[in-house]
C-alpha cells in the first residue's frame, strides 16, 4: 500500500485538472436546479418540516440531503462508469500493472479518488449552500470529512459492480435499481417519520438514509442519536464492500 | 547475482479445464535476447504474463533474477520493463506526461523522471510530439512510445510481447534499431513474436511453441541447420517425375500439391538436374530461413 496508493490518485488528479473548468460545472450547476426547482418551487406548497421535534423550512430539509445525494452520485459514477472506461477501453489499469503497484493499491487509489470527487463536489455545493445560510459552522466543515468516508463507501460499492459487470451498458441496473431508489425514498424530500413500517425499514436498510441523516446533522449543526448508528453503519457497510471489491477486481484483473 | 535472469522450471498455466501452458523450461541469460515464437495461441503471451505477474502459475517454478514471482512480483516489475501488445497509452494524458506519471510508478523523482523522458523520447525521435496525445499519433510512434515507457526504469530485463505486429516496414525498422543498440548496451530482453525474420535478427536464441509446449530450443542458425538444412529447392507446380526422381534420390522433401519443397544442403548440380529435367512452372534455390523450420514444426493448418 503506501505510496502507490496516492501514485494512482495523482494520475487521476492529473487528468482532472486539465479539464476542472468542465468538472467543476456539474456540482456547481445541479444543486442550484435543485434548490429553486423544489426549495423556491415547492417550499410554498409544503411550508415547514418537524425535524427531531422542531420545524424547519423545506429548504432546510432538503439541502442536506442534496449534499448527501451528490456525495453518493460522484463516487459511485466515478468508480463505475470512469473507472470502468480507465479498466476495460482505455487499459490504464494493464499498464499499472506491469509497474511495481499491485492490484490493491491501484483499486485502493481509484476508490480513493471517487471518494476526492465527492469531497470536491461537496465543497463547491457548501459553498453555495452557506450563501443560503443553510450550513451552521463549525459543525458544518464536518462535512467535509464525511464526504470523503462516505464517498469511500459508495465508491466501494460502485468498484464490486466494475469488478462483475461484462459490459458497460449493465451499469444501468445499479443506477436504476440501487441509486434512483435511494435517491427518491431515503428520507430525502420527504421524512421518513410516519411512512409505513416497511418503507422504513427498507430505507433503513440502505446507506444513503444513514448518509442523509449525518448531513442533515453536521448541517444543522445537532446531534441527535440515530447519527451514531448511522455512521455505525457507513463503517460496516465500508468494511463489506471494500474487500469485495477488491477481490472482484483482482480476480477481474489476474488470471 | 545470479546467473540467468529468468529460470522456468516445468511451469504449467491452467484456465480451468484448458491446458495454455504445459511443462515449460527455459533460462534466459543475462545480456541475452531470448525470442518465444509460436502461431495464436500456442502459449506465448501466457508465459510472459506469468513473468511478470499478470498470471499466476498453475504448477512449477518461475524465477526472475533469483526471486520468485509468486512471492516478489513488487521487486520484480521495479527491475523490468514491460511492452505489452496492446496500446496501454493513456488518452488522457499527453505523450510526455504519460512517462512522468509513469516514472511515478517507480517512485522517480520527478526532476529525474523529466530527464529520463526527454533523453528516452530523443532515443526515439519523437521529441517533436511530446505534447501530443496517442490518439493523434501513428501505430509506429505510438509502440515507440511504449518501448521508451517500458525503459523509463532503466530495466535490466526488457519484455516485449509482439512489439512489431501491426506495423508498416518502416516502422518495424525504425523498433529494430532501438533493439539492436539496448541489446548492444547489455541489456536482457525476452520477447514473443510470430515474425521469424525478426526472430532471426533480434535473438540470441529462440523456443518455438505450439500448444503449450517447447517443440524445440536452440540458436536459429542452429535450429535451421538441424531441421533444414542450408537451402530449400522450391518446386512450382511439380510432376509425378518429380516426385519420384525426389524418392529415388532418398531426398527430404514437404509436398503441398503445388509446391514441392526439398530441404538439404544442395549443390547446383542437382538444381540443375531438376530445373532442366522437371520445371515446367519455375524452380528457386533458396537459403533456408527460421520460417521453413516455424512451418516443419508446427505445420501448416490455420490456427483459428
Amino acid at each position: 500500500m503506501s505510496t502507490g496508493v496516492f501514485r494512482v490518485w495523482q494520475r487521476n488528479l492529473d487528468v482532472y485538472r486539465q479539464n476542472w473548468k468542465i468538472s467543476f460545472m456539474p456540482p456547481l450547476l445541479e444543486p442550484l436546479l435543485y434548490l429553486t426547482a423544489f426549495g423556491i418551487g415547492l417550499s410554498g406548497l409544503i411550508g415547514a418540516v418537524d425535524y427531531g421535534g422542531a420545524k424547519i423550512t423545506y429548504l432546510a430539509f432538503i439541502a442536506p440531503a442534496l449534499l448527501a445525494i451528490n456525495i453518493m452520485n460522484n463516487a459511485f459514477f466515478e468508480n463505475t462508469y470512469a473507472s470502468f472506461v480507465r479498466m476495460y477501453y482505455q487499459k490504464t489499469f494493464d499498464a499499472m500493472m506491469a509497474t511495481p503497484l499491485s492490484v490493491e493499491e491501484i483499486i485502493t487509489g481509484e476508490i480513493a479518488w471517487g471518494a476526492t470527487k465527492s469531497v470536491i463536489a461537496t465543497v463547491i455545493m457548501m459553498a453555495i449552500l452557506t450563501g443560503f445560510d443553510l450550513i451552521v459552522y463549525p459543525a458544518g466543515l464536518l462535512l467535509i470529512p464525511l464526504a470523503f468516508g462516505a464517498g469511500f463507501a459508495f465508491g466501494a460499492v460502485g468498484m464490486y459492480f466494475t469488478g462483475i459487470v461484462s459490459h458497460i451498458e449493465l451499469f444501468n441496473l445499479p443506477f436504476f435499481l440501487f441509486i434512483t431508489p435511494m435517491f427518491l425514498f431515503n428520507g430525502t424530500f420527504f421524512p421518513l417519520e410516519g411512512m409505513p413500517m416497511w418503507v422504513r425499514w427498507v430505507a433503513m436498510s440502505l446507506p444513503l438514509t444513514h448518509l442523509v441523516d449525518l448531513s442533515r446533522g453536521f448541517c444543522y449543526g445537532a446531534w441527535i442519536e440515530s447519527m451514531l448508528l448511522s455512521l455505525g453503519y457507513l463503517v460496516v457497510f465500508t468494511a463489506v464492500f471494500y474487500p469485495l471489491a477488491l477481490w472482484r477486481m483482482r480476480r477481474r484483473l489476474i488470471k | 547475482m545470479p546467473d540467468s535472469v529468468v529460470a522456468a522450471r516445468q511451469i504449467n498455466k491452467m484456465f480451468g479445464s484448458l491446458a495454455a501452458v504445459r511443462d515449460v523450461s527455459f533460462s534466459i541469460r543475462r545480456g541475452e535476447c531470448f525470442g518465444i515464437l509460436g502461431p495464436n495461441g500456442a502459449g506465448k503471451t501466457t508465459t510472459i504474463r506469468m513473468i511478470y505477474g499478470f498470471s499466476p502459475l498453475t504448477a512449477g517454478s518461475l524465477q526472475v533474477f533469483g526471486m520468485d514471482v509468486s512471492r516478489r512480483a513488487r521487486e520484480i516489475k521495479a527491475r523490468i520493463g514491460v511492452c505489452q501488445q496492446e496500446n496501454t497509452l493513456d488518452p488522457d494524458l499527453t505523450i510526455l506526461q504519460n512517462l512522468i506519471v509513469f516514472a511515478r510508478y517507480f517512485d522517480i523523482p520527478g526532476h529525474q523522471a523529466k530527464r529520463k523522458a526527454a533523453e528516452l523520447l530523443a532515443f526515439m525521435a519523437l521529441d517533436h510530439r511530446r505534447h501530443a496525445r496517442a490518439i493523434e499519433l501513428s501505430g509506429g510512434m505510438i509502440r515507440r512510445i511504449v518501448l521508451a515507457r517500458a525503459l523509463l526504469n532503466d530495466p535490466e530485463l526488457l519484455i516485449l510481447d509482439e512489439p512489431t505486429t501491426g506495423l508498416d516496414p518502416q516502422s518495424r525498422h525504425q523498433v529494430w534499431e532501438r533493439l539492436y543498440t539496448l541489446r548492444r548496451r547489455g541489456m536482457s530482453i525476452l520477447l514473443t513474436t510470430h515474425y521469424m525474420d525478426e526472430a532471426s535478427r533480434l535473438c540470441d536464441r529462440i523456443i518455438i511453441m505450439d500448444r503449450g509446449r517447447i517443440l524445440v530450443e536452440g540458436k536459429p542458425a542452429d535450429l535451421i541447420r538441424e531441421h533444414i538444412g542450408k537451402d530449400v529447392l522450391e518446386i512450382s507446380e511439380p510432376s509425378t517425375e518429380v516426385r519420384s526422381y525426389l524418392r529415388r534420390q532418398q531426398l527430404t522433401f514437404e509436398d503441398l500439391e503445388s509446391r514441392l519443397l526439398v530441404y538439404g544442403g544442395h549443390d547446383d548440380r542437382l538444381y540443375h538436374e531438376i530445373s532442366d529435367h522437371f520445371c515446367t512452372e519455375g524452380c528457386i534455390m533458396r537459403t533456408a530461413t527460421l520460417e521453413d523450420v516455424f512451418l516443419k514444426l508446427t505445420g501448416r493448418g490455420l490456427r483459428e
